[in-house]
């Protein structure tokens, strides 16, 4: 996003909020390509290195009595599973692979963005909007797959009145096809909204000199909402996907 | 220059209306949680299986407040 259009603050107090997400080759400075290594790229780089270690070197042991690393790896892949199963049933054994996926992704790249001075992923709509647009193809593949043209009984609703029935249909295409929107600026706009707060709030730290703790003391505050809002955001966008998905494998529910 | 000034003034007075969405969206979440709570202290027994739709309807009513902030990023940044 562009930055230079901000005007500049009076009284040394310039606080640049979304100065923080923009994205800037990592090696020289130069063109953005299509290939180009980029500070996003790294992010997400050190994202999968994080998982695999705790996914693959953590599970190495496979002990009985787990390690500790082990344990840890063990509550996600059980909470992911339960929360698949839960809402999909046994058949939903089948996209948890996917899912779980999503959640680990959305899940260290948010808790990463948290360190100070990294680069938060999923602060971009590029990136949660292609993992939005994913899950709506494939709730309408699996759909038709599944269910054949049955699937678009999904919009007629059955129960509702004859009259009724052809602007519900109305508001349920609309509500379908709204919902890769909604599913991906949720987690976007949460992420960014949150961390240009603690910008904003960084800079009031330097301009107040020594009252400058009464910021500081509520940007820690706001870190702990913050590492909240992480965990609960990945939780909502894998869940929001089970719920879709449940469309496509069991339409007749609805 | 005329045209430019009212431009960015009226950029900044529509990012700031936009921002009153995430009021509603306030008003919502606190509408959902307020009745998830009531209801799960009048029978405890049934809350947890509920807390899935808890985060799922303060996701849907959060989403309304942030389309209201994306426009409110667009007028900023991107318009």
């Amino acid at each position: 996003m562009a930055v230079s259009e901000q005007p500049e603050a009076e009284g040394g107090l310039s606080i640049h909020p979304m100065e923080q997400f923009e994205i800037a080759p990592l090696f020289g400075g130069g063109e953005l390509g299509l290939l180009t290594i980029t500070n996003s790229t790294m992010w997400m780089a050190l994202m999968l290195a994080a998982v695999s270690a705790l996914l693959i070197l953590g599970m190495r042991g496979r002990a009985l009595v787990p390690t500790r690393v082990q344990s840890i790896a063990e509550i996600l892949y059980g909470f992911v599973r339960e929360m698949v199963t839960d809402v999909l049933g046994e058949e939903g054994v089948k996209v948890f692979p996917y899912i779980f996926t999503l959640f680990i992704f959305i899940l260290f790249s948010n808790l990463l963005g948290l360190i100070p001075y990294s680069f938060a992923v999923t602060s971009h709509i590029a990136i949660t909007g292609v993992m939005a647009g994913l899950v709506f193809c494939t709730v309408i593949v699996l759909g038709f797959v599944k269910n054949g043209i049955g699937f678009l009984k999904m919009f007629w609703l059955g129960d509702a009145p004859l009259a009724l029935r052809p602007v519900l249909a109305m508001i349920e295409v609309i509500s379908f096809f709204v919902r890769p929107l909604s599913h991906s600026i949720r987690l976007a706009g949460n992420i960014m909204a949150g961390h240009a707060v603690l910008k904003v709030f960084a800079a009031f730290v330097p301009a107040l000199s020594i009252f400058g703790i009464v910021p500081m003391a509520l940007m820690v505050a706001i870190t702990g909402l913050e590492v909240l809002v992480a965990c609960v955001q990945a939780y909502i966008f894998a869940i929001l996907t089970c719920i879709y998905l449940k469309d496509a494998l069991q339409p007749a529910h609805h | 220059m005329e045209v430019e000034a009212a431009t960015l003034l009226g950029k900044y007075i529509g990012a700031g209306l936009a921002a009153i969405a995430m009021g509603g969206a306030g008003i919502g979440i606190g509408q959902v949680v307020g009745s998830y709570l009531s209801g799960a202290l009048r029978n405890p027994a049934a809350a947890k299986e509920q807390t899935a739709m808890l985060f799922m309807g303060i996701a849907f009513a959060e989403a309304m407040g942030i389309f209201g902030f994306l426009i409110a990023m667009l007028l900023m940044f991107a318009v």
